[in-house]
């Protein structure tokens, strides 16, 4: 089937079978393999997109079925080539990541929170992770860093407060 | 965990999505896939067409009718569990649906999609049932209305006709100025499925008289169940513990709970109960602070 998949703000058309899902068609067809393919039936939340900015399992959803929607990958949350988005950046800082097989979904899924709610508490940031595993880190670090990144991303909006 | 083959159809309106369905024998409604995609990645479910009833705009909507709100059958979980009417007007689908799957999930799945997938530990069929909604599904180019009481037949099997697609939920409104609800689940994580769950919702009078009472346990039993026995019992009175606990007790004594690996039949038996009187017990409270909100 054509279809036409809106990927990172590119508009890509696409000769797919029914059955591809968007995961495959992410990672095979366009090359993006930071949707990683974890359990493949919706449970491990390693294969997270954003869908009109909202977290969605690319793995319980046929590319046949994403045309039109604006499609959000990893690859699309970088500001500028060879920069990092906040998000990036704070997971770095905070060693948010060790094997980093979850980590593009921890991001997106953190960025879907922060989308919408700039200042989530402790209990938001765990709800919004917890329909995604992590087998490494225990996910305290992943805590802190969705936390120090929105901090920092309220402030980037913030004057500057005046000298003392 | 690659599905097998299938076709691909997106109907334009719902009764073209009937007349696919009533041509070919194998085809099935996709709406939100949540549920469905899964089966068909584990390949416990090979369709041989998908009919794709996700972006047909009339099927999706929340609006008041009389002394209903009506759901779409395509309208997303995520959608209701933020809505504000429903908040307001049937509070109890509001307080169960972050207990349906987890938030990304919600953004996909539907809440006609977990009706017609009828599993017996849906939440959102154990609202169906407590609060006796009527869905209402098409076939033949007319619309058919069914009690949920009647609609599900065992697990994941539902009343629904062959070609014939779910397109709406109407959930009853009680406009008693002092409604309360009550839900509780009990499972190995918030996001997967219940071992047990039980819903309530009790009205009481100014002097805190129940004078309607609707409970009902899910997951426990093939499809929710509701117990009317129990409502019966409590309706005219005051709850007594000892009273709700009697009739709770006897209203399950006779259920047939399925035994597996999480947890035994009687283990299921002895937490509905359980988790039964601790909705009603919250359904109780939040309606006697409504009361204290008022004066």
């Amino acid at each position: 089937m054509s279809i036409e998949l809106k990927v990172n703000g590119r508009v890509h058309a696409l000769d797919v079978e029914p059955r591809t899902t968007l995961l495959d068609c992410l990672r095979d067809s366009l090359a993006l393999t930071g949707a990683h393919a974890g359990c493949e039936h919706g449970v491990c939340g390693a294969c997270t997109v954003l869908i009109d900015d909202v977290a969605v399992r690319s793995c319980l959803m046929f590319a046949v079925q994403a045309d039109g929607y604006a499609i959000t990958t990893i690859e699309g949350i970088a500001p500028a080539p060879g920069e990092l988005s906040p998000l990036q950046d704070a997971f770095c800082e905070t060693h948010g990541l060790q094997c980093g097989y979850c980590t593009p979904a921890m991001i997106l899924a953190a960025q879907a929170l922060l989308t919408g709610n700039p200042d989530p508490t402790r209990e938001e940031i765990i709800e919004a992770i917890s329909a995604n595993i992590c087998r490494c880190t225990g996910y305290a670090q992943i805590i802190e860093a969705i936390a120090l990144a929105a901090e920092r991303m309220r402030g980037s909006n913030r004057p500057a407060e005046p000298a003392p | 965990m690659k599905p097998a083959p299938f076709e691909y159809s997106r109907p334009a309106d719902i009764d073209e999505a009937c007349a696919i369905l009533a041509a070919d024998d194998g085809a099935r409604i996709i709406a939100g896939g949540q549920t469905l995609v899964p089966m068909m990645a584990m390949r416990l479910a090979r369709p041989t067409r998908l009919v794709d009833i996700g972006r047909i705009a009339a099927l999706s909507f929340i609006r008041e009718a009389g002394e209903t709100v009506v759901v779409g059958a395509t309208t997303r979980q995520r959608m209701v569990e933020c809505d504000a009417v429903v908040a307001a007007k049937v509070p109890l689908l509001s307080k169960v649906l972050p207990w349906v799957g987890h938030a990304p999930t919600r953004a996909r799945g539907t809440i006609g999609g977990s009706l017609a997938n009828a599993d017996p530990a849906a939440e959102i069929a154990l609202v169906a049932v407590t609060l006796g909604a009527t869905l209402i599904y098409r076939r033949d180019g007319g619309d058919t209305e069914i009690a949920a009481s009647e609609f599900f037949v065992g697990p994941m099997i539902t009343a629904l006709e062959r070609a014939s697609c779910l397109t709406a939920v109407c959930f009853p409104v009680w406009s008693e100025p002092r409604v309360g609800v009550g839900f509780h689940e009990v499972n190995a994580r918030r996001s997967d499925f219940a071992f047990v769950s039980a819903a309530a919702q009790i009205a009481l009078d100014e002097e805190g008289v129940c004078r309607r009472v609707a409970v009902a346990i899910g997951a426990a039993t093939d499809f929710p169940l509701r117990l009317d026995p129990v409502a019966d019992a409590l309706v005219g009175t005051r709850i007594a513990p000892e009273a709700a606990r009697a009739a709770v007790t006897e209203a399950l004594a006779d259920i047939d709970p399925v035994s597996d690996l999480h947890a035994s039949a009687d283990y299921r038996r002895r937490v509905a109960v359980t988790l039964a009187l601790r909705a009603l017990d919250d359904a109780e409270q939040a309606a006697t602070r409504r009361g204290a909100n008022v004066h």
